[in-house]
This record gives structure tokens, sequence and C-alpha cells, in this order.
């Protein structure tokens, strides 16, 4: 039994008339990080609030960080996503559920994807960066208490800025886990790049040449993102910390 | 809020979405993760071999899986696994293979790589004085690990590799791209078929939340328990 490779098709035109599929895939890369960046600097924003406001003494806002994550840990991602994209419109007062119907494609996607792994991803950001905050020693909160600073500049200027340090390793990973969530966005109809490859494999039939240059894309992705960041890493790294490993986790 | 929701649609499908599509659900979690974990133990053990090639080899497959999304990497097994089915008995065409096994061996070999992180941990967590003893106790490199090294190693991570078997449970919603009738399949078929999504796709929500938030929950009290003082 032989497959047989038929790799020119990568340079055929495209049905929708947009180009060659090599094009139309790498359109589709710039949507799959178009999604994943967006989603992403929303996911930092939220998560470093709601991971910060879970080791500060306030009990009820302790509880509340807690519901937050539990509850965007334990559903799967693709019924979150279903959950922006079908279930919030009818939700929301009519006419504003009705302007987000009527978006045109692919915003009408576009929109709730990035919501959702924005939202999504912001718990595990959340997580990371109480891990960091408490593996501080309570030394560094004390001393900026003792010098005059109040709670929430010790926050600021001690613990925040050396937590954040510390976690970068953690968020790279967390960053790559973005992009290749954002591949779960093609289920509401958002056509990135696993979705155009997809969409290429049932227009030519080429299912593995299809497949393999989206894998191919993905990789060389991932490439840049761990050489970037590793360049990042040692740039910010605190001076006499062991670089920060972590304990083993379960991923996606 | 509620008003016009015809929430009797999930009465009425019940028996539908948990006999036909929980049980995917969970029998597919069940033997990926047995699956998984077997093969991903496999997998630590070569990465961590003395033989040069044989931890490039795993190296190389776990850094794969981990880098492709899962939706990619169940598209690829979903067309290949019949491709390799029909060279591996000889047929001149691919075989046909349903959408449960196709999706079986896509997990198990997908999450194979994330538990042979969790396992490579925890093999590596062992002092290496244990290694030596079984060793001068005359034993070899199989009995050392299966007696003595991976029974500590699987005690150590249990917590994680439960953990990870929750994100599992979670992950095999994503079959829905192959159209597979998991537990959100058989809910998104309700849906669509009496125009229900708003209820059916909350429904879902919930049911997966109260399993996974449960597992979570024993998962931590577990750890608890069998957390070793030292």
């Amino acid at each position: 039994m032989q497959y047989h490779w038929h790799w020119k098709v990568l340079l055929e035109a495209e049905p929708g008339g947009t180009g060659t599929y090599l094009q139309y895939l790498i359109v589709g890369l710039g949507w799959t990080l178009a999604t994943a960046l967006a989603a992403w600097v929303i996911a930092l924003a939220i998560g470093a609030i709601v991971g910060t406001v879970r080791t500060t003494p306030a009990r009820w806002l302790v509880r509340l960080g807690n519901l937050y994550v539990e509850v965007f840990r334990n559903i799967p991602l693709i019924v979150q996503m279903f959950l922006w994209f079908f279930v919030v419109p009818e939700l929301l007062p009519e006419a504003m559920g009705d302007w987000i119907k009527q978006m045109p494609p692919p915003w009408g996607s576009y929109v709730p994807a990035v919501m959702c792994l924005a939202i999504f991803t912001s718990v595990r950001v959340a997580e990371q960066v109480r891990a960091g905050i408490n593996s501080l020693p309570r030394g560094q909160r004390m001393a900026g208490i003792a010098t005059g600073l109040t709670e929430a500049q010790a926050y600021r200027h001690v613990i925040l800025p050396q937590a954040f340090r510390i976690i970068l390793p953690p968020l790279t990973s967390e960053f790559m886990n973005v992009i290749k969530n954002s591949s779960v966005a093609l289920t509401i109809g958002l056509l990135e790049l696993t979705g155009r490859a997809r969409a290429m494999q049932e227009f030519s039939f080429r299912v593995f040449e299809a497949f393999t240059a989206a894998t191919v894309i993905y990789l060389l992705t991932n490439l840049v993102v761990v050489l970037a960041m590793r360049a990042l890493e040692k740039k910010v790294r605190v001076p006499g910390l062991i670089a920060a490993g972590g304990a083993p986790q379960a991923g996606h | 809020m509620f008003a016009g929701y015809d929430f009797d649609v999930i009465e009425r499908s019940l028996g539908y979405l948990f006999r036909e599509g929980m049980v995917f659900t969970l029998t597919l979690t069940a033997l990926a993760m047995t699956g998984g974990i077997i093969f991903g133990t496999l997998l630590a053990m070569m990465r961590l071999s003395s033989l040069r090639w044989l931890s490039t080899v795993a190296g190389g497959y776990v850094n794969l899986m981990r880098s492709l999304p899962l939706v990619l990497v169940i598209f690829w097994f979903f067309f290949l696994v019949p491709y390799i089915g029909g060279w591996l008995i000889g047929a001149s065409r691919p075989i046909a293979v349903g959408a449960f096994w196709s999706a079986v061996i896509t997990f198990t070999m997908f999450e194979a790589a994330y538990y042979c992180e969790i396992m490579r941990a925890g093999i590596q967590s062992i002092p290496r004085g244990q290694v030596w003893s079984g060793y001068a106790l005359g034993l070899n490199y199989w009995q050392t690990m299966g007696q003595i090294v991976l029974p500590q190693a699987f005690r150590n991570m249990l917590p994680v590799l439960l953990t990870q078997t929750i994100i599992l449970f979670q992950d095999t919603s994503l079959v829905y791209v192959i159209s597979a009738t998991d537990f959100l399949g058989a809910a998104a078929k309700v849906a669509n078929r009496d125009y229900r999504l708003v209820e059916m796709y909350t429904f879902v929500a919930v049911v997966y939340f109260i399993v996974s938030y449960s597992l979570s929950l024993l998962v931590k009290r577990l750890q608890d328990r069998i957390a070793i003082i030292r």
C-alpha cells in the first residue's frame, strides 16, 4: 500500500481565488497568531489581577478568585468556545446579542474565540502568578511594609516585579499553549491554520500534504517563540536564583 | 432571564446523552489513560536511557506531540490510522476504522507524550542509591525498574497523573471535530435537531464542571493522604 505524494499541490490555486494553497495556509497562520496574541494580552491582564488577588488577605476576594479559577478550569475548552459563540449572545440584551450575531465573518467567530481563549488562559496565568508570589520569601513583603510602603505599594514595587521575572518560563509554555489552543476556534468557524489545513484537505483531497504543511508551520512557529523567549528569559532572570523549573505539572 | 427557554429538552434526551455520549467519553478516557500511561512510561524509560539514539527518538516524539495542537493531531490520526492499518495487513486500500478506535489511538499516542514527562520527573525524583542497591542485589534493569523504581515513581506522581487524566477527560470532547458521538457530540446532535443550543450547551458545561471539579477534589484529598513525610 502506498500513498502518492503530490507536493506541487501547495503551489496550485485554492478554489477561493485568493492565491495558492501555501498562501492560504500562511494567512491561516496569521489568524492563528492574531487570535492567540489578542487572547494572550487579555489573559495576562486578567490573570495578573486574579492571581494577585488570591494572595491578598481579603477573604472574600480570595474566594471569588478561587471560584473564577475553578469554573473556567473545569469546563473543556471546546465547550467554553460553544458557550461564547452560541449561548452568550442569547443571554445578552436582545439588541446587543443581535449586533454580535450579525458581525461579518470572520469577526463573528474571531471575537468569541478571542474572549474564550483569553478567559481560559487567564485562569492558567492566574495560577502561575499566584505560585510565583507564594514562592517569594515572606520577608520580602514584610521588609516592604517595614520600610513604610502600603500593602499595594509593596505589591507594586517589591513583590510583583520579582514574581513576574520568576514565572516567565512557565508563562512561555502558556503562550505556546494559547497558540495551540486557538485551533479549537475552527469549531466555531474561524479559519485559522488547522481549519485551513482541514479545508485544503477537503478541496484538494491531498490529506497528508495539507496536514504535513500545517505541522511544519506550527513547528517553525514554536521554534521562533522558544528562541525569542529564551533570549528574554536570559535578560530578565533574577540574579542569584537557580533557574525556576517548577514542579512537574499536568498540561494540555 | 431564562424565559422562553425549554429546559425540558434536557430531560427528554438524558438517556441518549448519558447512555450513548457519556459512555463513549468515559470508555475513551479509561482506554486512553491506560494506554497512555503504559506507553508514556516506556517513553520515559527510553528518554532516560543511556543509549543515545533511543533517548533521541523518544525525545523527538514527545516534543513533536507537545508542539502540535490536539485538533491537528486528531485529524492526522483520523486519516493516518486507516492507511497504517491497511499497510500492516497488506491490504491495497486503507481499511475502515471507526471514529471510536481512531480516537482511542489518537488520545493514547497524544497523551503518552504528557504522561511521559510526568513519569520522567517521577523516575528522576528517585534517589540514585535505589538503582544502585537494586543492581548490587543482582537484579537486572527490568527487575530494578519494575520492582524498585517504577512503584515509587508511580506513587510520587499519582496526583499529577490523575490531574492529567482529568485534563484528558475534558480533552476527549475535541472528538467533536471528527463527528464522534461523545457526550458533547450527543448534546450537539440533540441541540441542532431541536434547535436548543443554549439549553444543551449550558447543560453540557454544568455536567463537565461537576465531574471535573469533584474529581479534582478527590485528587487533592488523595494527595494529602499519600504524601510521604520526609
